[in-house]
């Protein structure tokens, strides 16, 4: 999200599906769509159809590969290397969409003279804190305007927050995240050089940065040709400009990596150079792996946001409303509001008690002042600091990397709830799993009290998904759940008002939040379901006149107006649940707008205002979609538009002009603080304004750019439950990725239990080229033993063509294994845990971990069983200079500290 | 009703069928014959490929009075209701055919501008998430250091579970950390699935935030 949220302004697909059907290119990397989005692939096959091209670039060889024109094997891990030479090869040519580039985007700002890049300081940028292992980014500010032109008075709150900005504890905090929708805050508009030629320009500072990814560097990183990287990018530019578009498809395969928001971001300045966003055909496409994973930042179960991407307060930040809100405050861009959406949110949440004498009840909302998220939680359990733990439909001891660690975690909470549909392994790890056989866990030794609550399937309850595209679809109920299931909104609705009922007579200030709490929900039937629609028009936000809001822009920041999640403000518009809407698609245009509802505002293609010239015509009849009607007054096309509606072209902000009002008619990216796309990005990043080639943390290659290995500020959670295999090591030479298929779905627990999926993938297998099954004695369906430096696992061996070695320049030949990682021991179809092999380390970003490559050892023949397990990994730990793993009971402090050989640790 | 065409079974309105899916005259009675060898004759699908319209017997020809009786689950649904694949996120919409209370099929809804009636694997599989054979649908209880799984009843388990959220809270409370107010609670956490429904996410945060438990947290980290 923060990849396309510091570029864009907002963290989501910026195209849909449908509309990939009008590319002329299309380049799926990090992906593999046929297999793991075969329904939305048919849009592709579409385009292919009408003669686009068609790119995949991924290590294995996979159906998605099969259906397109070209495949580039590219090692893993050097995806940013791979966009880094097409970014120079776009420049050196002269084949970037300057009328484009020079209006829409940030080429022309001015950067601070204190900026200096990693080519200068050795793959460091400027402000690197050795110590924390961070950045104080602002020597990456631009070089502002007069302030009084841009508008942005600076409140000494702001100014306060300015010094607090680059604390640790606040850097941790992911504030990066909170671009999800609403760019990062810049204190003032840039300086401009619309001739692209100043040295401090983000154009020039663009070329120098990318000046040694040439063809030839490209091919020695990646391991691949030449020529094929000059065929993509031909392609790729003969298919980007005024009349064709190319699109470009990610998933996962770019989000789990140490740089993973940057992969992402060189997408972004890639796509953006070219003219590819906000027009129909380009764009980037971010495939989300489950039904409703946009939904679920958008209204976020995260510790560091609240609904609408609004941060959650920070305690050393945040003490009032007023200091939350100053960062935006008379701020350019819709994001100057912020104010309005964060007093709606406050209102709906409490109600009558949150009054402009209180703060709105700011105070109320506790605080975060660190890194709370997942894993770090993970850690905190084995050390026995959190009492009880809710799983609602996940399933970390499978999903999760290092399962191990997940477990451990568990095995030390005083209670923990499960809801699900399927007795999962996290519900089971006190009685069965890998630790028991080992000798490591047994039910005697652990505390943990399990309550399993059935859950209700998504037939058996209704309410909203979010989609990939941001598109709202309601579900209907179409049958009760059985005996004890329930949906969540019915568990924690009860919950809730249980909780409240205990309370009732408390005097304790600190139970005012909880019983002052908006919850009176209506209800439904025996069970006393509580009524989704209910929660959805809260959502949605209802005006003074007691009437559900139609727009965000409605929004008041003197309490008169409440709502739940601004984003989704308008899926209630008239009092109707626009997300129930079912036209069907041949009565539609192909944008589908009659179909659900799009946050935001029903926009199904964002930042459409560039798909226009600066003024206001299409740039091309072929690829016309949103335009100026001078008649009307209005801008119009096949979608809404994603601008003011009756906002000229030509208008130019006057003085001190504040949130949307401080934007030209020119300026498409409206959340963004400039209007524009970032090339640079001057903040919203925490590990560089631009994108550069680091290796992955656990890799078998020498960083060929600089002399710094893996991103300077990867997160890191030692423990020995988590040891890391070092880099570029014999003991563990092989690098590992891991996979989808198409019949399964991630932990398992929804197709591992599931009669027909089981019956069509039955079994764990790891994918070897014939190469490495040579070279290791591995024979095609016998079992092999992977190994790492945290655990070891079996699996049987598919010798394929599909996974191909990489030769280096050098002569080093790098072998990839494949692995899904669908398989635990519960459900109709077992195996060993792909996920248990792998370790945690997090983009700083989003605290994502990059398991899409790590690396292993592989041998022939099956693990070994009980205690004799431990003693194999340990040796593996000593040869590789790995300090212990072994653990004491239930996964606490470690039985011995013996440092391998040559451990510098 | 069985498919197969051998078997002895009886059409929509009741009437047994012979082997060949000639209907059986009610009556048996002798003045029946005629009508008997002609109904006999029209049950052979070779007769009807030679005499009818269907020279290459692949349409009518070939369909026994068998076919002609299986009508799909679709067709004898009691109701249709909208609804959406909870796997990927593509989200393919889907028409859920209910009969007597129960889901009896799961498919592609062919008017959706985004899948236009497609499913992939798992969306055709959707149906068995409901009556997958290993569902637990009632409540589970480990005690701690126990061994075994308990039966526990639902309203019992939710006073239990509440009373330990409020212990949970009540022990891992902070005032102030690092002598900044931040009043909250690290007693608590929580991790949810990216299945959740956008209401079920929004109930969650609100509850939590107002019980002042922050470490919540969502698949849409991983």
């Amino acid at each position: 999200m923060p990849g396309l949220g510091a570029s864009f302004g907002r963290g989501g697909a910026t195209n849909f599906l449908e509309d990939l059907s009008n590319s002329d290119c299309i380049v799926i990397e990090g992906s593999n769509m046929a297999e793991c989005h075969p329904v939305g692939f048919q849009w592709v096959s579409e385009a292919k159809a009408r003669g686009a091209k068609i790119v995949h670039i991924d290590p294995r060889f996979t159906r998605t590969s099969a259906i397109a024109d070209l495949h580039v094997p590219l090692r893993m891990g050097t995806d940013i290397a791979f966009l880094g030479g097409l970014i120079k090869y776009v420049l050196d040519n002269d084949l970037y969409f300057k009328d484009y580039v020079v209006a829409y985007t940030n080429a022309s700002a001015l950067v601070n003279e204190e900026f200096a890049d990693t080519e200068d300081l050795d793959g460091l940028f400027s402000g690197f804190d050795a110590e924390n292992r961070m950045y104080d980014d602002s020597s990456w500010q631009y070089d502002p305007e007069e302030p009084n032109h841009s508008g942005a008075e600076q409140p000494a709150e702001a100014a306060e927050q300015e010094r607090t900005d680059d604390h640790p504890d606040v850097k941790k905090t992911d504030r990066a995240q909170a671009a999800g929708s609403g760019g990062p805050t810049i204190p003032a508009k840039p300086r401009r050089d619309e001739t692209l030629q100043h040295p401090r320009s983000v154009f020039q500072i663009l070329k120098r940065h990318y000046a040694r990814y040439t063809p030839e560097m490209v091919s020695e990183v990646c391991g691949i040709e030449p020529e094929v990287f000059l065929q993509v990018a031909k392609w790729v530019t003969d298919n980007s400009n005024r009349d064709r578009t190319t699109a470009w498809v990610y998933s996962v395969g770019w989000t789990q990596h140490s740089v993973g928001a940057q992969y992402i971001r060189t997408c972004s300045i890639l796509q953006t150079l070219l003219g590819n966003i906000g027009r129909p055909g380009g764009g980037i496409m971010a495939l989300r792996g489950h039904a409703s994973i946009q939904g679920s930042t958008d209204i976020p179960t995260l510790y560091n946001l609240l609904p609408g991407y609004l941060p959650m307060p920070h305690a050393m930040q945040h003490a009032t409303l007023d200091e939350y809100v100053a960062d935006a405050a008379g701020k350019a861009g819709f994001w100057g509001n912020k104010r309005a959406y964060m007093t709606s949110l406050l209102k709906a949440w409490w109600g009558d008690a949150a009054t402009a004498e209180n703060d709105f009840a700011f105070d109320y909302l506790p605080k975060i002042n660190g890194d709370h998220s997942s894993y770090r939680t993970i850690a905190d359990m084995i050390e026995g600091k959190v009492s009880g733990y809710f799983l609602v439909g996940e399933n970390p001891s499978v999903g999760h990397p290092n399962g191990r660690m997940n477990r451990f975690g568990l095995a030390n909470l005083d209670w923990m709830v499960v809801r699900d549909l399927q007795m999962i392994e996290s519900a089971t790890f006190w009685k069965e799993g890998p630790e028991h056989e080992t000798g490591e866990l047994a039910p005697e030794t652990i505390g943990t009290e399990v309550f399993f609550m059935p859950a209700a399937t998504h037939v058996e309850k209704e309410g909203t998904f979010t989609q990939t595209q941001r598109v709202l679809q309601w579900r209907h109920k179409a049958v009760e759940p059985p005996n004890d299931a329930r949906s969540d909104l019915w568990f924690y609705y009860h919950l809730g008002r249980m909780l409240r009922e205990r309370l009732a007579d408390s005097t304790d200030p600190r139970d005012r939040p909880l019983l002052d709490l908006t919850w009176d929900y209506p209800v439904h039937g025996e069970t006393q379901d509580p009524d989704a629609e209910a929660v959805l028009r809260e959502i949605n936000g209802v005006g003074p006149d007691g009437r559900a809001l139609n727009s965000y822009m409605q929004m008041k920041d003197d309490g008169s107006t409440s709502g739940g999640c601004w984003i989704y403000t308008g899926v209630y518009a008239d009092e109707v649940n626009q997300a129930a809407r079912r036209v069907p698609a041949k009565q539609m245009g192909l944008a589908g707008s009659e179909w659900g509802w799009a946050w935001p505002l029903n926009r199904r293609m964002l930042y459409n205002r560039a798909s226009a010239d600066p003024a206001g015509k299409p740039w091309s009849e072929r690829k016309k979609y949103v335009w100026w009607d001078e008649d009307a007054g209005e801008w119009t096309g096949s979608d809404v538009p994603d601008f003011e509606k009756n906002k000229r072209p030509d208008y130019v902000p006057p003085d001190g002009a504040k949130a949307q009002d401080a934007l030209a008619g020119t300026d498409p990216f409206v959340m963004q603080g400039d209007g524009k796309a970032w090339l640079f990005a001057p903040a919203g990043v925490v590990d560089g304004p631009l994108p550069t080639h680091y290796e992955p943390v656990e890799s078998v290659v020498e960083n060929a750019l600089y002399p710094i290995q893996a991103n300077p500020t990867v997160e890191r959670i030692p423990g020995p439950w988590n040891r890391e295999n070092p880099s570029r090591s014999e003991v563990f030479p092989f690098q590992v990725t891991t996979y989808r298929l198409t019949e399964h779905h991630t932990a398992g627990g929804m197709s591992r239990t599931l009669p027909y999926l089981s019956e069509l993938q039955p079994e764990f297998f790891v994918e070897v080229s014939p190469e490495l099954a040579r070279l290791r004695g591995l024979s095609n369906g016998e079992y092999a033993t992977l190994v790492s430096a945290r655990t070891a696992i079996e699996a049987k061996v598919l010798v394929t063509e599909r996974m191909r070695p990489i030769r280096l320049r050098g002569g080093q030949v790098v072998h990839q294994i494949g692995m899904p990682y669908h398989w635990s021991y519960a459900g109709i179809s077992t195996g060993d845990s792909a996920n248990d092999l792998l370790g945690i380390a997090l983009d700083p970003n989003t605290h994502i971990q990059e398991d899409k490559v790590s690396t292993a050892d592989i041998i022939p023949g099956r693990r070994p069983r009980g205690p004799a397990m431990l003693d194999l990994v340990e040796d593996y730990r000593r040869r590789a200079g790995v300090q212990s793993g072994r653990v004491g009971v239930n996964g606490r402090d470690p039985v011995e500290a013996d440092a391998g050989e040559g451990s510098n640790l | 009703m069985s498919r197969d065409c051998g078997a002895k079974h009886r059409t929509e309105d009741g009437r047994r069928v012979g082997s060949l899916g000639a209907v059986v005259a009610p009556d048996g009675g002798a003045g029946g014959n005629m009508i008997r060898v002609k109904t006999w004759l029209d049950s052979w699908p070779v007769y009807r490929q030679l005499t009818g319209s269907d020279p290459f017997g692949r349409g009518k020809a070939a369909r026994s009075k068998a076919t002609e009786a299986t009508v799909s689950r679709t067709a004898t649904a009691d109701r249709v209701l909208k609804s959406v694949c909870p796997f990927c996120a593509v989200g393919c919409a889907q028409n859920v055919y209910v009969k007597d209370e129960k889901i009896v099929q799961i498919e592609g809804d062919p008017d959706s501008p985004i899948n236009r009636g497609r499913l992939c694997p798992k969306g055709s599989a959707s149906k068995q998430l409901v009556t997958s054979p290993t569902r637990v649908t009632t409540v589970k209880y480990r005690r701690p250091y126990g061994t075994e799984w308990e039966d526990l009843d639902l309203d019992t388990a939710m006073e239990m579970i509440a009373d330990r959220v409020l212990e949970a809270r009540r022990k891992g409370w902070q005032e102030e950390d690092g002598g900044k107010r931040v009043n909250r609670t690290m007693g608590i956490a929580s991790l949810g699935g990216a299945t959740l429904d956008n209401e079920e996410n929004y109930l969650m945060k609100k509850l939590y935030s107002a019980l002042g438990a922050i470490q919540i947290e969502n698949q849409a980290r991983i």
